[in-house]
């Protein structure tokens, strides 16, 4: 990698992370050495071979492991505990199921200040708004369903209203669209594409898919197998809004093939 | 139904069945109730069984209509000293099953010794109880406690306990406290569990109730069959039985009724898959 982190700013910077599950030298390695920044605003999309620490990564930016060694820095201070300004969304819908669609996306302002302290008497302000963000990733009149009565695309959108509710400036998602058939996963890129050309957070996206990482992102980091390293890194030069057919087009193509070719060399190469 | 029928009709041939199942399964328990007492009538009336051995249900009727009234009154003994001691046991077990579900450290040093209290046979502890508060109501409600109070901690224990990681750190990622993870995670996906034990917790309630009635007081359904069956009054006897076990069933469905309004959730509205058995 030829960027020099350290000179720009950032709004998430890792430098020379690394991560050791379990106290003892014998314990997983997960990341090593990993270095990274990303913009204000920046979609960027983390891939890389299965098992190479990058759930791992995201633990690490939100705080909720903290790195054996190095430095996360999120927003210009150190992380040391999980951070409200994040939103999360996993390749499990992880819905409360006895809370109604509504209910489930508006959790985060249960917990996140000042939204929590407010959350009583400008209910109907913030229920306004989860309903706008619902009907933005077309789930209007399924407010009041329970997430068990939602197919599992629908569970997914609502995951991601659930992650932007309390307007959060970095957006984790790790590998949302992972268990959901290709059609579903297209419709949902779109839905992503839109909310985020409304709100411009700061993306993380974490995926195995190398389609997805090109028809979302601005710029993809490739890992390396385990421990992680980010091992190459790709603009995506393509303006938006991107239509579906783009990751059809020569320029796609060829930029997944190339990132293709680079992960196999990182499954390959033996640590 | 013919079978052409059956093909022009295809949504009625469905719900038919299903509506009939419904009444079924409410008429059954019914059913097989009155069955086992002709069954058990003819039996005693066949083999011409001694009433003090095993009296036969009419005679067990004749006798609980006989002494209705100082069988009701024991009864409401029973029942009090059994929900009273439920009740603590509600809250003991709610608390603690909290305490020991979110902290490793409570778990790791509890455990054990709740387990070896558990393993206590209640009845050895009622003559304890007896030296402490007397002969009476009290060591009846204790030990309606003591019985009834370990399936509550256990299941809240256990729901709490296996809150999935994920489920977990949405809520952590956000910075939600510790408590605040248990209040809006644990507490509620524990309670399927928690209401599944306070259908155990209830009739084991009767059990400590009863138990404690036989030995140690005065009063109430135990004491009664006790007296009745020194007395060689087995009939009598036997209706205590019948009334205790009218009476467990009785809280058994008012748990039940709560159960499924507290956490249709958990069942998915599949219409009351578990059923409510007789």
């Amino acid at each position: 990698m030829t960027e020099p982190t350290a000179s720009r700013v950032n709004f998430v910077d890792l430098d020379r992370v690394s991560l050791r599950y379990g106290e003892d030298a014998d314990g997983t390695l997960a990341l090593q050495g990993t270095t990274l920044g990303v913009q204000s605003g920046e979609f960027v999309a983390v891939v890389g071979p299965s098992g190479c620490g990058k759930s791992t990564l995201m633990k690490v930016v939100t705080g909720l492991w903290p790195p054996t060694a190095g430095t996360v820095l999120v927003s210009g201070r150190e992380v040391s505990g999980p951070l409200s300004i994040v939103g999360m969304a996993f390749q499990n819908p992880t819905l409360l199921p006895w809370r109604t669609t509504l209910d489930n996306v508006m959790l985060p302002l249960e917990i996140v200040q000042p939204h929590c302290s407010r959350l009583r008497r400008e209910r109907a302000a913030y229920e306004a708004k989860a309903r706008d963000l619902l009907t933005l990733v077309g789930l209007k009149g399924f407010e009041d369903r329970f997430p068990w009565q939602l197919s599992g695309g629908m569970q997914q959108r609502a995951s991601l209203c659930r992650a932007l509710i309390h307007d959060p400036s970095l957006l984790m998602l790790d590998e949302p669209f992972a268990s959901l058939d290709m059609f579903t996963r297209e419709e949902l890129w779109l839905a992503l594409q839109e909310l985020w050309l409304a709100r411009h957070p700061t993306v993380i996206l974490v995926t195995h898919d190398l389609r997805e990482a090109v028809f979302l992102a601005d710029r993809v980091l490739v890992m390396s197998s385990r421990p992680g390293r980010i091992i190459a890194e790709r603009e995506v030069d393509v303006p938006r809004p991107r239509t579906l057919d783009v990751t059809y087009e020569p320029y796609s193509v060829a930029l997944v093939h190339e990132l293709r070719e680079q992960i196999s060399v990182a499954r390959t190469s033996v640590n | 139904m013919t079978v052409s029928e059956a093909v022009s009709h295809p949504p009625a041939k469905r719900r038919k069945p299903l509506m009939r199942r419904k009444t079924q399964r409410r008429v059954l328990p019914w059913v097989v109730t009155i069955l086992l007492f002709i069954v058990w009538e003819l039996t005693v009336r066949v083999f011409d069984i001694e009433p003090f051995l095993l009296p036969s249900p009419s005679a067990i009727f004749a006798s609980g209509w006989q002494w209705r009234w100082p069988i009701l009154d024991n009864a409401w003994q029973t029942f009090m000293t059994t929900t009273v001691g439920f009740f603590i046991a509600v809250v003991i077990g709610l608390l603690a099953g909290i305490a020991v579900g979110s902290s490793t450290l409570v778990y790791d040093g509890f455990y054990p010794a709740l387990i070896g209290f558990n393993t206590i046979p209640k009845v050895a502890v009622i003559p304890i109880l007896v030296i402490w508060f007397g002969v009476g109501t009290v060591p009846a409600i204790i030990t309606a406690f003591l019985l009834s109070f370990f399936p509550i901690l256990v299941n809240v224990a256990t729901g709490i306990a296996t809150v999935e990681p994920e489920l977990r750190d949405v809520l952590r990622a956000l910075g939600a406290t510790r408590w605040q993870v248990i209040k809006k995670v644990g507490l509620p996906r524990s309670m399927p569990y928690f209401f599944a034990s306070l259908k155990v917790a209830i009739t084991v309630a009767f059990v400590g109730s009863i138990v404690a009635e036989t030995v140690a007081s005065n009063k109430g359904i135990g004491n009664l069959m006790l007296v009745a069956s020194s007395r060689f009054e087995v009939p009598l006897a036997f209706a205590g039985l019948l009334v205790t076990s009218v009476m467990g069933i009785g809280m058994y469905l008012v748990a039940e009724i709560v159960e499924r309004r507290m956490t249709g959730w958990a069942t998915r509205g599949s219409d009351g898959a578990l059923g409510i058995p007789g």
